[in-house]
């Protein structure tokens, strides 16, 4: 590259390393649905692997991350620990959340992973919450907020970027396009025709990039995530992509447009970054074996430590409703 | 120098005097000073903004900076969310939401998330905000600016409702609301900002779920809060005419509250009565009325009773506006109409 913005090739290695584990994960998860083994609401995020695989290469276990619904490849990218989220999502135990949270609402502060919201849009709020708190305490954190395109449309969205721009707060807003909202089109929904043009009407950056590039995610995230620790304030960034599977496991997806969905499947971008490793000679068909292969045993230790974890005993119903007052 | 002796020196100096809206003002001041995490943001707060619109944050941001007292944007979702995630990360954020009946607009931000983050999370987060907001009738306001909202508070698990009626109380519950650690929505009633009583003392707490019994009786128990204990009080002249002592309990804490005190009354004087300026129906009179006659069922003397405002939107002109709250006059007279029931 003639730059030094990167990505270099450990970087990249290090963006296919997520993006492989979070592929091998939502296979896995549909998989253990399917087969009656687990049941739960799953949104699948198949196919926009490479945001999050990229974006959390500029993030460090300090930075805040607030996620949604369709956010389990957020928080893997983002460092959970496969055998806390398996046993949350199974509602078990050993759990993240003890049980409690569930697929929709994990939580794993220990690596920044700080709210999970089922509310589309609610994730802004609170992610300026956050980056309020790191500015108050000057010590250089990042609040990153996922949401997607038809959270662009909420109320929340335009609160919570004005406030940020105001504020100059350190926090990067970063909207996933999959294309569509549930079962309704970008289009039909949405009267911009970017979402990153909204940030001109908060004066803030606003980026679109391929998120299923490595390179354009690697750069925007960095350049995001370097002007918000620089205290230079709040970035939009617009990340095309694209849901291969209908809006919540189990949706026939019959309101999507099929060629548009096979041309999606047929540029898969985890196969993509793959080939381009071995065709750059950053890795080579060995190495990366290796590393799907472990990363699969992960996955298969995970959900069976999972299934074989006790339900939480009923004690539990009432307790982390309050907290003890000093 | 006995201690009878001591007991008898000379009539101390009265307590210093304070507003409701000063107690609150001193009670955030002080918490400022003693707790650096302490931080203030709502719409016009800071003091190039006026300190608020009535003045409750008023010197706020000159002695703590603008950067612990922020005036926000019009934007209810964007000042919890902000007071949300400054919570998660060691700060305890005193939102303030001008009126009660905007908080509808930001109940997305207070329902599912500042009160079940915790519960979500298995304990992992939690949410020690405290979300300020007044309301009342008695100003004109009409429908939108005046609502009593607690039940909707209270019925959200998670959450905990206060709601001061004199200064004192004022001042110890918004200290022990934002050293709490979960979300605390404070009810503040307009027109009584100007009421004046006993000055609470630095530094005062006064613990949440605690209810204080306002005037011993034996004959009837009123619970009531807010406004409304102020209404109660006022009506105890012509209670006590009527050859009836009322126990008044002022609840102090809508949610969690203090059974512990209500139930010990009612079952003292067999009688209840729970006022409030909400809309009477599914209000939170229900609730408690429910769980007195549930326990003290066979030692009642008269069924329990509630007086609220009535099933309607709270109204602009006068004479519907003071025909909607109950006042002194009411309360007094459904007093006399349940002691004068037969068992
Ligand atoms: C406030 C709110 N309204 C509606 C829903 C139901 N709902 C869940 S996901 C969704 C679609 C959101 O689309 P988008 O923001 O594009 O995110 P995506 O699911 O595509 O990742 C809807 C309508 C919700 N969870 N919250
Ligand atoms: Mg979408």
């Amino acid at each position: 590259m003639a730059d030094n913005l990167g990505p270099d090739g450990e970087t990249l290695l290090g963006i296919y390393r997520r993006a492989a584990l979070l592929k091998a994960n939502d296979e896995r998860s549909r998989k253990v649905i399917t087969t009656g083994r687990l049941m739960m609401p799953y949104y699948s995020y198949r196919g926009q692997e490479i945001i999050p695989s990229a974006l959390c290469a500029s993030l460090t276990d300090e930075d805040y991350l607030v996620t949604i619904y369709r956010g389990i490849h957020d928080m893997l990218a983002k460092g959970m620990p496969l055998n806390d989220l398996w046993a949350e999502i199974a509602g078990r135990t050993g759990g993240t959340c003890k049980g409690k949270g569930g697929p929709m609402h994990l939580t794993y502060p220990k690596k920044g992973i700080m709210v999970t919201t089922g509310i589309v849009g609610s994730s802004m709020p609170i992610a300026n919450g956050l980056a309020w708190g790191a500015q108050l305490s000057g010590d250089g954190r990042v609040a990153v907020a996922t949401f997607g395109d038809g959270a662009s449309n909420i109320g929340a969205f335009h609160e919570a970027l004005n406030l940020a721009a105001v504020w100059k707060l350190p926090v990067v807003f970063v909207c996933q396009n999959n294309l569509y909202g549930e079962h309704t089109t970008y289009e039909k929904a949405t009267a911009a025709k970017r979402v990153a043009d909204r940030a001109v009407s908060y004066d803030i950056p606003g980026v679109r990039v391929d998120g299923n590039d490595p390179v354009e995610m690697y750069r925007a995230s960095r350049e995001a995530v370097d002007r918000a620790r620089a205290g230079e304030g709040p970035t939009l960034i617009e990340a095309m992509t694209f849901r291969f599977h209908g809006h919540v496991f189990g949706d026939a997806d019959g309101y999507m447009d099929k060629a548009q969905k096979a041309a999606a499947v047929a540029a898969d971008p985890v196969p993509r970054l793959r080939a381009r490793l071995i065709a750059e000679g950053i890795a080579d068909e060995a190495r990366l074996t290796a590393i799907e292969a472990e990363i699969d045993a992960a996955i298969d230790a995970a959900v069976e430590h999972a299934l074989a974890s006790p339900l939480p005993g009923l004690a539990e119903l009432t307790t982390d409703v309050y907290g003890e007052a000093a | 120098m006995s201690e009878a002796m001591m007991d008898t020196r000379p009539a101390a100096v009265k307590p210093k005097q304070a507003t409701i809206l000063e107690a609150i003002n001193a009670a955030l001041a002080d918490a400022m000073a003693d707790d650096d995490t302490v931080l203030v943001l709502g719409e016009d707060v800071a003091d190039p903004e006026e300190g608020g619109v009535v003045g409750v944050t008023k010197g706020l941001s000159t002695r703590f900076g603008d950067k612990r007292v922020r005036s926000t944007p019009i934007a209810e979702q964007a000042i919890i969310g902000a007071a949300i995630g400054a919570s998660l990360v060691g700060y305890k954020p005193v939102a303030e939401i001008m009126l009660m009946n905007f908080t509808t607009v930001a109940m997305d931000m207070i329902v599912n998330h500042a009160a079940k983050l915790r519960y979500m999370s298995g304990g992992q987060t939690h949410v020690p905000i405290v979300i300020r907001t007044m309301t009342g009738t008695g100003m004109s306001s009409g429908g939108q600016h005046s609502d009593y909202l607690e039940a909707w508070f209270a019925h959200t698990a998670g959450m905990k409702v206060v709601a001061p009626s004199n200064p004192a109380d004022a001042y110890g519950l918004m200290r022990a609301a934002i050293d709490d650690p979960d979300p605390v929505l404070f009810i503040e009633n307009l027109p009584n900002y100007w009421l004046k009583g006993d000055a609470a003392e630095a530094g005062h707490v006064v613990p949440l779920g605690k209810a204080r019994i306002a005037q011993d009786g034996r004959d009837i128990t009123i619970v009531s809060y807010s406004r409304t204990l102020t209404e109660t009080l006022s009506a105890l002249k012509a209670i006590e005419q009527a050859g009836i002592s009322a126990e008044i309990i002022d609840l102090r804490t809508l949610s969690p509250w203090d059974e512990d005190t209500v139930l010990a009354s009612v079952a003292k004087t067999g009688r209840l009565l729970v006022a409030h300026e909400a809309v009477e129906k599914h209000g939170l009179g229900a609730e408690i009325a429910a769980v007195a006659s549930n326990r003290l069922f066979g030692k009642l003397k008269a069924p329990v009773a509630r007086l609220g405002a009535p099933y309607t939107p709270v109204p602009f002109s006068k004479s519907l506006e003071d025909a909607y709250a109950p006042n002194a006059k009411r309360i007094a007279e459904t007093v006399i109409a349940i002691c004068k029931q037969q068992d």
